[in-house]
């Protein structure tokens, strides 16, 4: 009885240093299979535009023992924003509107999370961080989902083991606040931009 | 002859660009890919890949209206056929006569 006690009592102790001495995993949103993306939506009276993209990358530190420290930087290339009108993906990358050339990257820089609420694997949580579009950044909250996938880097990527991180996020922001023709041709190209975020993460061991 | 044909060009033209413009969803702008979503079976994430397809748009059956104008306004380059209507207009007959 003592013997097993003291087997119980050392595996607790190893289990809880091990939690304690985790490290937090850096995943990696680099994704050879193209299917990281971000939609974008932008409904005027006289015209919507849809577009997506898959150019994205960037690094989010996560910890699944406290999914609170989570933060990172996720980054869409703008040359790589795709409407289905090739005119209309010209003028959008064009000096009028994003500047693709000049301003080669749109990003988000989440610093902390708050109000997180973490269910299994999932945590969903609003993070602040720093947005910045065509040289300009502004401080923004995101409500984001986190779907940790332990162990799952092996079914998505053959001969290799590791664990997989989720994230999607859906939030607006306005041309006009990052200095995009504010005011102007509103009919026809919305102020609010709609965002739609879906992309997983690699952490290989 | 050739002013009738090339008037019912322009006209299927039109026509023919109109019936495929609503059959192909009455897009504003012409499209030169269409979005085809592809899942990922782990992560559930979907993703629109674009395969090369063209959609046309308003954009598209303008030019189409402009081309026919074009044909259109060609027809005029060419005489007006129909039966003759004086002594003399038709060669044929005058021919036969003599």
């Amino acid at each position: 009885m003592k013997t097993n006690t003291r087997i119980y009592l050392s595996l607790a102790l190893g289990l809880v240093s091990f939690t304690a001495l985790a490290e937090p995993l850096i995943f990696d949103f680099k994704d050879p299979k193209g299917i990281n993306n971000a939609n974008f939506k932008l409904d005027a009276p006289l015209e919507a535009i849809n577009g997506n993209t898959t150019g994205i990358s960037g690094k989010v530190t996560f910890d699944p023992a406290d999914p609170s420290k989570t933060k990172g930087k996720i980054v869409v290339a703008s040359s790589s924003l795709r409407l289905p009108n090739p005119m209309q993906q010209q003028h959008m990358q064009g000096d009028q509107w994003l500047d693709a050339a000049k301003y080669p990257e749109i990003s988000f820089e989440a610093k902390s999370l708050k109000n997180v609420n973490t269910s299994g694997d999932v945590t969903t949580a609003d993070a602040d961080g720093v947005f910045s579009l065509k040289g300009q950044s502004k401080e923004m909250t995101v409500p984001v989902k986190l779907t940790y996938l332990k162990d799952k880097l092996g079914a998505r990527m053959p001969r290799m083991q590791g664990d997989l991180l989720v994230i999607r996020a859906t939030f607006n922001i306005k041309r006009s606040d990052f200095g995009i023709n504010a005011g102007k041709m509103e009919e026809k190209v919305s102020d609010a931009i709609e965002l739609s975020l879906s992309i997983a993460g690699a952490a290989p061991r | 002859m050739i002013r009738k044909l090339l008037r019912w060009l322009a006209a299927a033209l039109v026509v023919g660009a109109v019936i495929w413009w609503i059959g192909a969803g009455a897009n504003a702008w012409t499209k030169t890919s269409v979005p085809v979503p592809r899942t990922d079976e782990v992560t559930g994430i979907t993703v629109n890949d674009y395969k090369r397809h063209f959609v046309p748009g308003l954009e598209f059956l303008a030019a189409v209206v402009a081309v026919s104008g074009v044909i259109a306004a060609f027809s005029f380059l060419f005489p007006k056929s129909g039966p003759a209507r004086g002594p003399g207009e038709n060669l044929t007959k005058e021919s036969d006569r003599t």
